[in-house]
């Protein structure tokens, strides 16, 4: 059975993932329009420095974030004067690694799918006097539905099943850091099999029933084609 | 007082440069007309505002919506124009009534801009496809809607980018008599762009030739289609266009006699009343020249004309310009008959005209 201490993790998890996929989507819906629709150099790097979490180590991300965010990297020095403390082991800094982390499994969709929409819906809208702002939320929107929504699935998703950055920036503390990954690890450790089991059911069904979504009703193909 | 559209555009994207300097009529449809790479298209875009020349002034209506001296630019959003595309480009996740009401829910509502959309909707015979998707409809169908789009925002100019190019002749013909239609109900001027010289012969008012980015030709339609020194006055479909009005009904012959500025014509039957307005295409192949008179002919239409122009030959092939009073005429000859009859400039004729079609 689930302990009182699991469902809180659950319940942990189920709240980062919420608040970084609000987060990606905020930020990454413009990342992905620029990105699909820029001619500048910098597109190139921009690409690169978005998909890097797809190929690096976890921990060497959470590590570079340990560092940056600590007390002597730059952005720790920054929370520090703005009064706000260091974010590592803390449910924000928890937050700030998974939106980073996650990123390129909502932008890839979101660029992917504002490429597919091209340039002549806009120049159609442009024509009916619809501004470009206009045109975003009245035309291309709802042109790229499947896109957000592949974007919002595999966000929060891939939140969910993150560990190692977890582990590097969050650390193990109870209602503030200790999501469901954290505490599989951590039954394991106690040699707790049956605990763990419940949990790693959860996580299983959860990621199957995810992506038999995405493959049935919304039909995408979600990593392949976010790589190409 | 409808003023005229001027537009000046330079471009240079390395392997194609635009340079036009155009004034263009206030009313009527005016064709710019060329084959693919001319920058016919181009030059519509930058009308529009979808494309920017880096030098460029144009004045629509007296409102002035680009002067790269001044560093004037108008988004295309804020041109109150309508554009039709190659495709309908529809919003495919809007009904056929959405997309019309797209555009008309964006301008202010005054009444100067009211406009009927169900009289629009009617002449494009399109009221019964409201609730459909754009998916749902054929091409035909599908542009007739986004024509009825354009028009609804009751814009200052109609700006139509191959309408028809993507259409089979089929649905062309769906259409065709639609767009005639607006030409004569619309008073505000259409820019169209084709490289069919069948819309240019049945809409065009004003024409204006493009190759190369540059304007080889421009004026009235009579008078450009039968300039010797463009290539399309050299090409087999090479025609003519008259305007012509109904006179009389010869039943017993099957005949309708019409009549032009100079004098009139016998016509295979044509179901149109008295006194109605037509546009009469006469291709350069279906006339014929005497030096006299011919008196024993089975041809009905003979008129006296003056030679105005004579190419040298190609192909055996010869091109007379033919001037009928104030109107002009084209007749494609043989090389040896141009010597025969010893025809050149001045030299006064008898156009036999074989046969003709009517547009409209």
């Amino acid at each position: 059975m689930l302990t009182t201490t699991d469902l809180d993790t659950l319940l942990l998890t189920f709240k980062v993932a919420s608040i970084a996929t609000a987060l990606m989507l905020l930020f990454g819906t413009p990342l992905a329009w620029w990105l699909a629709r820029t001619r500048s150099a910098w597109k190139g790097i921009i690409n690169a420095v978005v998909a890097l979490p797809l190929v690096l180590p976890p921990t060497v991300l959470g590590f570079y974030l340990l560092v940056l965010m600590g007390p002597s990297g730059v952005i720790g020095q920054f929370t520090n004067w703005l009064g706000l403390g260091t974010l590592p082991f803390t449910f924000t800094g928890l937050v700030i690694a998974s939106v980073l982390y996650s990123l390129p499994f909502v932008v890839q969709p979101l660029q992917a799918a504002f490429t597919t929409i091209g340039e002549r819906p806009l120049e159609a809208a442009a024509t009916l006097r619809a501004s470009p702002l206009d045109t975003f939320f009245s035309v291309v929107v709802p042109l790229a539905k499947p896109g957000f929504l592949t974007a919002t699935i595999l966000g929060f998703a891939h939140t969910v099943g993150e560990f190692g950055v977890v582990l590097m920036v969050g650390g193990n503390i109870p209602d503030k850091t200790r999501v469901v990954s954290v505490q599989i690890y951590n039954h394991v450790e106690a040699l707790e099999y049956s605990e763990a089991h419940w949990l790693a059911g959860c996580l299983l069904l959860f990621s199957f029933s995810v992506l038999l979504v995405l493959y049935t009703v919304l039909k995408t193909h979600p990593v392949a084609h976010q790589l190409k | 007082m409808i003023l005229p559209i001027n537009a000046r555009f330079q471009l240079d994207y390395g392997t194609f440069q635009l340079v036009v300097d155009l004034t263009l009529p206030g009313s009527g449809v005016s064709v710019l007309f060329g084959h693919s790479g001319s920058g016919k298209t181009t030059l519509l875009r930058c009308i529009a505002g979808l494309q920017k020349a880096r030098q460029g002034f144009l004045e629509i209506n007296g409102k002035i919506w680009q002067d790269s001296n001044q560093d004037i630019f108008v988004p295309a959003y804020k041109r109150p124009l309508g554009y039709v595309f190659q495709e309908a480009n529809l919003f495919p996740h809007l009904t056929v009534s959405a997309n019309l009401q797209f555009g008309l829910k964006r301008i202010a509502k005054t009444a100067s801009n009211a406009v009927d959309l169900q009289h629009i909707v009617e002449l494009l015979g399109i009221d019964h496809l409201q609730n459909r998707m754009p998916d749902s409809l054929s091409g035909g169908e599908r542009q007739r809607v986004a024509i009825a789009r354009a028009l609804a925002l009751n814009p200052e100019v109609l700006l139509m980018d191959e309408p028809l190019a993507s259409l089979d002749a089929k649905r062309k013909q769906e259409i065709l008599p639609f767009l005639s239609r607006l030409h004569q109900q619309l008073n505000i001027p259409v820019l169209y762009v084709t490289h069919s010289q069948q819309e240019v012969a049945q809409l065009a008012d004003h024409l204006v030739i493009l190759a190369d980015g540059l304007v080889v030709a421009e004026g009235p339609v009579p008078e450009t289609l039968c300039r010797l020194d463009v290539p399309m006055a050299q090409d087999r479909e090479a025609a003519t266009v008259w305007q012509v009005t109904v006179l009389e009904q010869e039943a017993q012959y099957h005949l309708t006699r019409v009549g032009f500025s100079e004098g009139t014509l016998s016509l295979p039957m044509i179901d149109a009343g008295i006194g109605t307005r037509l546009r009469l295409q006469i291709y350069a192949r279906d006339v014929s020249i005497a030096l006299v008179a011919p008196t024993a002919t089975s041809i009905l239409n003979v008129l006296p004309a003056t030679i105005t122009g004579l190419t040298d030959e190609r192909n055996g092939q010869c091109v007379v310009r033919l001037q009928v009073g104030n109107q002009v005429l084209l007749s494609h000859i043989t090389q040896k008959s141009a010597l025969l009859l010893g025809l050149q400039v001045g030299l006064t004729v008898y156009a036999q005209i074989k046969g003709t079609s009517i547009l409209n």
